[in-house]
Parts: C-alpha cells; sequence; structure tokens
C-alpha cells in the first residue's frame, strides 16, 4: 500500500491548530506549529554544520563506543535473546491488530481503580488538557520524568504560556534545559555535551551551586540532587510518560535509573502521565518480555535501577489523584500503512542511534524532530506527512545496523526505503535524479541504446585525470549527487567488452 | 473530551481496515530457572555487586545483627536507631533495637530519616533486581526511596532465577518498585555512576 499524501486541506478537527495534512485514508498527520517534530533546515545542511563541530563529533564517538560496547556484553550474555526479539515483535504486531479493543480495556480498568483517562487528537488538544488539570489543582509548577511523548508535544511550552514552570529532573534534561538547548537523542537528551560542558552549564545556572565544582561525574550527578530536592519535597504536581501500560490491569510503568522517576510518581498529589496510543501491551505476562529487552538494549544493564508500576490509584501511597493522556498526534495516520506502521513497535530504547554510523556523525539536532537517529528517520516523517520530514528517510546508508540492534527487530531500513519511494511519488514536477533514472530505465531496455551510453560513460575518464574517482566539483545538477559520494571514474572498458574480449578467440 | 475518545477510535479502525491479522506470540523464550537455590543466591549477589549494592549474607537466627551491620555499612558505625525507619510488617526479629517503624506521616517528612530497612515481594537473580510491592513487609513507596540508605531482607524463598518467574508471583494492581542497586545515572557520556536522587547506598541482607 502507498500512502502519497494528499495535500489538500483537511477537515479540521480542533478548533485553532494549522493542520499538516492527512494521509489518502484520511487521517490526519501531527499539526504543524505546535511540537517538535520538524527541523527548520533539510537534514543534509544541518548534518554538514553538525560535522565541522569536532568537539560534538568527540562527544558523540566516546558515548556512543561506552554504550555499544555495554549493550554488546549484556545482550551476549542472554542465550534466547533472539527469542525474547521475535516474541517482543509478534507481541507489537499483536497489539496493534487490536489497538482499539485495548485502549477501551485499558480506559476502563484505569476508570475502576481511580485514574481518569483523557485522549487527545494531536499535540495541541494533549497540551490544553494538560494544562486544564495542572490549573485546576492550583498549581504553578509540576516537575517532570523525562518523557519523549511530552518533549514531542512541546508541553513545557505550552505551560510556559499558561504561567506554569516545569522542572525537568531527569539528569540529561535538566542539562538541556538549564543549557537553553534541544534534546539529541532519545535516552540521553544531552549526548552531545561533555562532563567539562555540563560542569559549566551548572555552574551557571545552578543558584546554589559549589563554586568548586568539578566535571567528575559523580559530582555533577551529585550537585543535581541538590538541586532539584527541595522541588521534589514541595511537589504539588507530576507529568510523566509511560514506557509501557497493560490494558487488561490498567498498569502503568516507568522504567529509569536516577530515582527522579519515582520521586516525581510517588510525592505530589497529582500525577498525571502522557502516554502515545501505541505504548500498550494486552497482557501483565506481555512485560515479561519488554522487561528483559528494553534495559539491555537501552543503557546496557541487565536492568535499570528502577522501575515504577502502579494501577490507578492507591490509598495511603503515592498520588492520589491520576490522570492518564492518551496522545495520538499521527499516530494513526502511521498505522495506516501497513509497511510503516512497524515504526509504532519501537520502545525508545535507543539502540539504534548507539550503532548509527549516521547518527554518530551528525548527532541528533541534525534530524530536527524529538525523534533522532535511525527510528527518527521513519518515525518522524510518518507522524507529520512524508513531505514535511522528507530529508530524513535519505538520512541513512541503509547500512541495516539499527534492525540488528533493534530489541523488537523494527525493519528501518525498508520502512525507509519505503518512504523514499512515497517521497518519489509525491513530487509532482520531474526532480533531476527522477529525469536521470527514467533515462537509466529507457537505455537499459534497449541494448542498442545501453552499449552506447556504456561507450559514452568511458568518457568520464577524462574528468578523472587517472585518479580512482571523479572530482567533486561537478556542475549542478550532478553536483547534488557527488557531494556527499565518490564517484568511481569509469572503467577502461565494460564488463561485456572485457568478456568479449577474453573469451572471443 | 468524548469527542476526541470516539474520534481517535474511529480513526484506529479506518487505519487497521476490516482484515486484522494478529500473529500468534512465540514465547520460546526461557520462563522458567531450574538451578538450585543456592547458585540462584551466588547469581544474584554476584549481580547486586556488580551495581555496587553491598550484599551480607546470614542465618535466618541472625538477622537483627546483620541489619544492624547493613546500616553501619550504609551509615557508618555511629548511627543513631532513632535515624532508621522500619516498615511496619519487618519481623521484630529483624529489627536492630530502638528503630522506629514507618507511622504513616506525611511522605516528604520520610526524608528526615537516614535509613530505611524492607522486606521484598521477591528478588530476581539473574537481573540483580529486587521487587517491592507496597505491602506491609516492604512499605509505602516513599519510605524506600527518600532516606539516602536504603537495607533490604531478602529471604532465600523470594529469589527467583528470571523476570517471568518475578512478574508471575507479582499482583499487577499493587504499587511495584522493582529496585537493581543504589540510585545511577548513564547522563554523563553514556557511563554508569552511582548515587542521584534515590538511595545512594544499597545493602542487601540475605538469609538462608
Amino acid at each position: 500500500m502507498t500512502t502519497a499524501p494528499e495535500r489538500t486541506d483537511p477537515t479540521p478537527l480542533a478548533p485553532g491548530a494549522p493542520r499538516s495534512g492527512t494521509t489518502f485514508l484520511g487521517l490526519p498527520t501531527a499539526p504543524r506549529g505546535v511540537g517538535h517534530l520538524r527541523g527548520e533546515r533539510p537534514f543534509p545542511d544541518a548534518a554538514r554544520d553538525a560535522l565541522r563541530d569536532g568537539q560534538l563529533r568527540a562527544n558523540l564517538g566516546h558515548a556512543t563506543t561506552t554504550i555499544r560496547k555495554k549493550r554488546a556484553a549484556v545482550v551476549g550474555e542472554v542465550p534466547d535473546w533472539e527469542a525474547l526479539r521475535q516474541a517482543g515483535k509478534a507481541l507489537k504486531t499483536a497489539t496493534m491488530a487490536r489497538l482499539d479493543e485495548h485502549l477501551v480495556e485499558l480506559e476502563r480498568r484505569v476508570g475502576e481503580r481511580g485514574g481518569t483517562v483523557h485522549w487527545a487528537r494531536d499535540a495541541a488538544e494533549a497540551n490544553e488538557i494538560v494544562t486544564r488539570l495542572v490549573q485546576a489543582t492550583g498549581s504553578d509548577e509540576v516537575v517532570k520524568v523525562k518523557s519523549m511523548a511530552t518533549q514531542e508535544i512541546g508541553l513545557n511550552e505550552a505551560l510556559e504560556a499558561a504561567g506554569i514552570t516545569a522542572h525537568e529532573t531527569d539528569l540529561a534534561e535538566l542539562i538541556v534545559q538549564l543549557g537553553d538547548d534541544a534534546p539529541s537523542h532519545i535516552l540521553v537528551p544531552a549526548i552531545h555535551k561533555n562532563r567539562a560542558e555540563i560542569r559549566e552549564i551548572f555552574l551557571r545556572t545552578m543558584p546554589q551551586v559549589d563554586p568548586d565544582l568539578t566535571d567528575e561525574p559523580r559530582r555533577l550527578a551529585m550537585a543535581a540532587r541538590a538541586h532539584l530536592r527541595e522541588r521534589f519535597l514541595r511537589a504539588k504536581v507530576a507529568i510523566s510518560g509511560a514506557n509501557f501500560a497493560v490494558a487488561e490491569t490498567g498498569t502503568l510503568a516507568v522504567v529509569e535509573s536516577e530515582g527522579n522517576g519515582r520521586m516525581c510518581l510517588t510525592l505530589p498529589q497529582t500525577l498525571i502521565t502522557v502516554m502515545g496510543i501505541e505504548k500498550l501491551v494486552p497482557t501483565w505476562r506481555d512485560l515479561e518480555v519488554f522487561l528483559q529487552l528494553l534495559p539491555r538494549s537501552s543503557t546496557g544493564e541487565r536492568m535499570n535501577p528502577y522501575t515504577s508500576m502502579w494501577t490507578g490509584v492507591t490509598p495511603g501511597d503515592g498520588p492520589q489523584e491520576f490522570h492518564l493522556v492518551l496522545l495520538d498526534n499521527g499516530r494513526t495516520a502511521v498505522l495506516a500503512d501497513e509497511v510503516g506502521r512497524e515504526a509504532l513497535h519501537c520502545i525508545r530504547c535507543s539502540a539504534c542511534l548507539n550503532v548509527c554510523p549516521v547518527y554518530e556523525r551528525a548527532g541528533g539536532h541534525a534530524y530536527g524532530s524529538v525523534y533522532p537517529g535511525p527510528i527518527g528517520a521513519v518515525l518522524s516523517p510518518q507522524l507529520t506527512g512524508v513531505e514535511d520530514n522528507a530529508s530524513l528517510p535519505y538520512a541513512s546508508s541503509l547500512c541495516g545496523a539499527c534492525y540488528d540492534a533493534c530489541p523488537v527487530a523494527i525493519d528501518i531500513p525498508s520502512i525507509l526505503v519505503h518512504l523514499r519511494a512515497e517521497h518519489v511519488e509525491a513530487q509532482e514536477k520531474t526532480t533531476p535524479e527522477g529525469a536521470a533514472f527514467t533515462a537509466l530505465a529507457t537505455a537499459m531496455s534497449h541494448p542498442r541504446l545501453w552499449h552506447l551510453a556504456q561507450r559514452a560513460a568511458t568518457l568520464g575518464r577524462f574528468l578523472a585525470r587517472g585518479k580512482p574517482t571523479l572530482p567533486a566539483v561537478l556542475p549542478p545538477p550532478a553536483s547534488k549527487w557527488t557531494r556527499s559520494r565518490d564517484l568511481p571514474a569509469p572503467p577502461r572498458e565494460t564488463f561485456t567488452q572485457q568478456w568479449a574480449r577474453e573469451h572471443r578467440r | 473530551m468524548s469527542g476526541a475518545r470516539e474520534e481517535v477510535l474511529e480513526r484506529i479502525r479506518t487505519a487497521l481496515g476490516s482484515e486484522r491479522r494478529a500473529p500468534e506470540v512465540p514465547r520460546d523464550y526461557r520462563v522458567t530457572d531450574d538451578r538450585p537455590t543456592e547458585s540462584l543466591l551466588d547469581v544474584l549477589t554476584d549481580r547486586l555487586e556488580d551495581y555496587k549494592a553491598q550484599v551480607l549474607r546470614c542465618g535466618p537466627d541472625d538477622v537483627a545483627a546483620t541489619v544492624a551491620a547493613a546500616l553501619d555499612a550504609g551509615l557508618g558505625s555511629g548511627w543513631t536507631p532513632a535515624s532508621v525507619v522500619v516498615t511496619p510488617g519487618v519481623p521484630e526479629g529483624w529489627r536492630p533495637d530502638g528503630v522506629s517503624e514507618d507511622d504513616a506521616r506525611p511522605a516528604v517528612r520520610l526524608a528526615d530519616f537516614a535509613a530505611t530497612v524492607t522486606g521484598v515481594a521477591v528478588a530476581i537473580a539473574e537481573t540483580g533486581t529486587l521487587v517491592l510491592d507496597g505491602s506491609p513487609r516492604t512499605g509505602r513507596r516513599a519510605v524506600s526511596l527518600l532516606p539516602d540508605c536504603l537495607v533490604c531482607v531478602v529471604e532465600a524463598g523470594e529469589v527467583v532465577g528470571g523476570v517471568p518467574e518475578a512478574l508471575a508471583r507479582l499482583d499487577p494492581t499493587a504499587p511495584l518498585t522493582m529496585i537493581s542497586g543504589p540510585s545511577a545515572t548513564s547522563d554523563i557520556e553514556l557511563d554508569r555512576v552511582e548515587g542521584v536522587h534515590g538511595p545512594r547506598t544499597l545493602v542487601v541482607v540475605l538469609v538462608a
């Protein structure tokens, strides 16, 4: 199935929010003008700047090398890893096939246990719901657990516009927030900063910080603890995402390391959780698969330090008011694509980022979306409609390392190719690349033309002047191709010429 | 918001169409572990120590003394019993003299304590994980969170091999906390350092 996006205006679904487009089934993608799914520049332009930043490349190289080794070691010691991976993939496929039924069951179970479920068609609606819920508590500040969903919808900005301060409490999110920066990794949003840079941010922005703070990671972690301790103890409202929700029991799960998640999920009176509709699993037992796959793929640990699970409200223990906001924001448009929907299986471990040669060099900011790396290159364009992130499906060498690393075996390379085809089909004007391939197809289907073309191509040897590759400064439009690729000099003779010469005796 | 609810559900039905294929889920992975208890305890100890938790082993009659030793290790030998809180279901025989029981004070005031002593619902050897379930023995969630030193007493019968066996023993609707080592972060250069917001010291007393 090909889902060439229509460029007609869809029916407005919520007042005020500009829409970007719909899939051919009429399902709206994530709206423009709210949230962080679209970059300001195409990937190649942003990546070119990032590649010039030697510090960034050093930081990313160091961090991804470290985590790749750790992941390989803890995955290697699990004898049934591949069986777990296949179970995870099948579980996600089965969940998507009955997504509506599972969501209704989740809603009922959460309600039975004293929670309230809200539905949000898009980012703007989710932001409105959360803002209203916070305002109803009378609080003008919230503590936040790191959450991709709330990053995606731009919740902090929406709260700020309503006069509510959101304190990020995850160490990396805090670094990004204090540094007035943008996240660049799913798991470690501040991966682009090294310890010395983090120390500098803390010294500059933390009011009570010890001026003798060193860049020793343990000392930096202690500084964050001191900075946030009082905020945790006074917080009335917390906002979290969710790693998993169990439909049959209404149980939510947050997987974390530092204990900031536990602080947020335990101490405030009110807890608001924003969760993409794809994050649920049908049964409690299903978590036995994902709780093995996620930590080893993510931080390279056998198990992350803390996993919190809660079902509605427990009297005398934790928040006494619980709201769950179920977010679409383009997910149903992704679901409509039989090839692309596999991107919804993602459990946000970030293993694909850490193994990707493109991510390792370009970094997360170049992708322009809160979802960078290989999974971002297939997820972001589908959530927004491929024309709003048209360069991302090309931000890959299709080497397949992401597929191998993915704990739920998402075939990212195939989705990338699928989205490239979708982008090409969406073009109304012929591109130079399209014209070249049309000409090539004509030549290849006519032997006489093909031989002529081959002979003509050998003339390219003059351009190469004896070097193995053609110069990178070919005139446009060929320069668009050679700018990022080596074009080998044509051989002296073609394969058929060589064959004929050697065998026709 | 019922408009949004109906619309999102309708979008899902449109997206999936009439032909829904849900595959069988192959559960060919390990769901049991038949290693003897003694080797499970060794694996658990190895995993906990790998996370920089301390493990003290003792017999059933020496729990209180070993808990005291664990508090020595976590707080230094000069600790006062009044600075230690135990969960209501921790047996009398495990409690060092003079420690306080959680008296249901406002959760944030639990931060006044230096250390907590709890039991566990189940422990997972292969991942070095202790699971607390909000029962009287394991306490409410805040009590194992705010004091900076956490002492967990694990009995041999509570130890299972892997994650599937542990989940099968738990009530999903209880407030569950899975703890694997002291609070830690990988957020600086993707390398793990121990000690952020949760207890910076974890001492496990293994009773066998």
